[in-house]
């Protein structure tokens, strides 16, 4: 375990001085972070101006869910963008050779190699946005809300991450026509507007084929206090699952491995 | 509109042992098969069917104890880190092998000294020559002490040079440490200098197993024997003296079967008026590039 804590921080620490030869590409990203939360912003108050509701969301509600989506942008940005991208890459240029020849979990390196620190305000905007979308619903906070909107955040990301890895995963056969990488954000993108805000087809396919429900409207329903306890073991039960699905199909795919020739 | 499939075998029944410490150099044109071998050896690709036992492991499980004992140099492919110097990249190597900072300063220090490599380590790998790339590859590759390296093409692309300094450093590095090493390359030098014992595969079969000049004498079991004479002769005065080459007014090339060499020459002198005698073998590397370019036998 040591071992894996102590590559984290080499992994880490290469990725900032990476990017720290590139500063202006940084500060471009920041900018461009900034922007698009404003984007968003403006989009939510064109649906739920003050005042009115969509599907039984009220503004400031509204704007949790907002918040929880922007933090897992964010993470998306941070960790999972740069990460799972470069798999495909690895697999076409057959430098996922060194890594499978290295005594170290594949899937560990491939996620968790870089991060890229250009998605961290965004993180921390979403969490003033849950925490002051919070506050105007005035909804009833607790240690052990803050403990259970924490562990939903997990499963979120979770079970993002594990969406994500699993269509990167498919680069080891289609490497030449797909790139995975921008295919989640788009339905993440659904995940910025309530899920009862959708008809009621869509609202399953959100809960349970492609559980965007989990990444959001769960985590904030939990932060107003009306999320029952079935949906938040669903939630934690289908993270596992997606979570393992994600491992044994990276090691079923590692089969048909062929790397790229010399 | 249906996609048909053909199964294409990239190596069939080839089978061969390596004993520790050898050095084995892996001959092949473009498409032999050796980087397909190469691969297996290392886990990389599934066999199909056969056997691959690797220091008592089979490769393709990369059980974490496999994967400390080898390494994988790839001429064509690097895994240092392009923007940072390679230093970044070694401790990262470091903390992923489980190597404390003391033990990997330590080798860190022998293994440039033997390369030669000093301030290149503290510059980014994109400021670097080639060669100097190469010869931090190879310390990132071997700062685990691996006992057996597979090296496809570590030489390609650098300067006479530079293929001389990475030669001379590997052949040191066999020595000190003992370890086994299974080399491709395109450069015979590398092969000669190198590698006491050669396998050659060729359109996926294993064609020669054992000593370069026994490669030779089975790619041209021929000698060539060049003749230059006082006077003009035709050709038919030749019967019966190896097989005749070509006939340029007293100028003569003809080809000799070995055991046959020292009676035609006896002969040859002895029928002739020999100005000038030359017996010649035909340079590996020429017989080789022949093999490869012809693509057959």
């Amino acid at each position: 375990m040591g071992r894996y804590f102590k590559s984290l921080r080499r992994f880490w620490g290469t990725a900032l001085a990476t990017q720290l030869e590139y500063q202006v590409n940084v500060l471009i990203e920041l900018v461009a972070v900034g922007l698009s939360l404003l984007g968003s912003l403006f989009m939510l108050s064109l649906f739920f101006g003050p005042g009115r509701e969509l599907g039984g969301w009220s503004w400031s509600e509204a704007l949790i869910v907002q918040g929880f989506y922007t933090v897992l942008d964010g993470m998306a940005s941070t960790w999972l963008r740069p990460n799972l991208s470069s798999i495909v890459t690895h697999v076409r240029e057959g430098t996922l050779d060194f890594i499978l020849l290295k005594p170290i979990d594949s899937q560990f390196w491939l996620s968790l190699r870089t991060f890229s620190p250009a998605g961290l305000p965004e993180i921390g905007l979403g969490l003033m946005l849950v925490a002051w979308g919070g506050h105007q619903a005035g909804a009833p906070l607790s240690p052990l809300g803050i403990v259970i909107v924490l562990v939903m955040l997990l499963v979120g990301g979770l079970i993002l991450y594990s969406l994500w890895f699993l269509i990167a995963a498919t680069s080891i056969w289609f490497v030449k026509t797909w790139n995975a990488t921008e295919v989640l954000r788009a339905v993440l993108a659904s995940g910025r507007y309530p899920v009862t805000a959708y008809p009621a087809p869509l609202r399953m396919l959100f809960t349970l084929v492609i559980p965007v429900a989990f990444l959001t409207t769960v985590p904030a329903e939990v932060v107003l206090g009306r999320a029952n306890a079935p949906m938040l073991f669903l939630g934690i039960g289908l993270a596992a699952g997606f979570f393992a699905a994600a491992r044994s199909f990276w090691w079923f795919a590692l089969r048909y491995y062929t790397s790229a020739s010399s | 509109m249906r996609r048909r499939h053909r199964d294409v075998s990239a190596v069939r029944d080839v089978s061969f042992t390596i004993a520790p410490g050898e050095m084995v150099g892996f001959l092949g044109a473009n498409g032999a098969g050796k980087t397909t071998t190469l691969k297996m050896l290392c886990g990389l690709i599934y066999p199909s069917s056969g056997r691959v036992v690797i220091a008592g492991y089979q490769p393709q499980q990369r059980h974490p104890d496999f994967l400390r004992r080898i390494t994988l140099v790839m001429g064509q492919k690097q895994q240092l880190l392009w923007d940072l110097p390679p230093m970044d990249s070694l401790r990262v190597n470091a903390a992923v092998y489980g190597i404390s900072d003391r033990d990997a300063n330590r080798r860190i220090a022998e293994l440039s000294d033997l390369l030669e490599l000093g301030e290149e380590l503290t510059r980014p790998v994109r400021k670097l020559s080639l060669g100097q790339r190469m010869k931090a590859e190879l310390l990132a590759a071997l700062l685990h002490q691996p006992e057996v390296l597979f090296l496809d093409e570590p030489t390609l692309g650098l300067d006479v040079n530079a293929q001389a300094k990475v030669r001379q450093f590997l052949a040191d590095y066999n020595r000190r440490t003992g370890a086994t090493v299974l080399l491709t390359s395109h450069y015979m030098a590398d092969i000669t200098a190198l590698c006491p014992r050669v396998l050659l595969i060729h359109q996926g079969h294993l064609f020669h197993d054992g000593p370069l000049d026994r490669l030779a004498s089975r790619l041209a079991p021929e000698r060539h024997v060049r003749l230059e004479l006082d006077e003009p002769v035709v050709a038919e005065a030749f019967a019966g003296l190896g097989r005749l080459d070509s006939l340029h007014d007293r100028e003569v090339n003809l080809r000799v079967k070995p055991q046959e060499l020292t009676a035609v020459v006896a002969q040859l002198l002895d029928r002739f008026a020999v100005r000038d005698l030359e017996v010649n073998d035909p340079p590996i590397d020429q017989l080789i590039g022949d093999l490869f370019r012809q693509g057959r036998l």
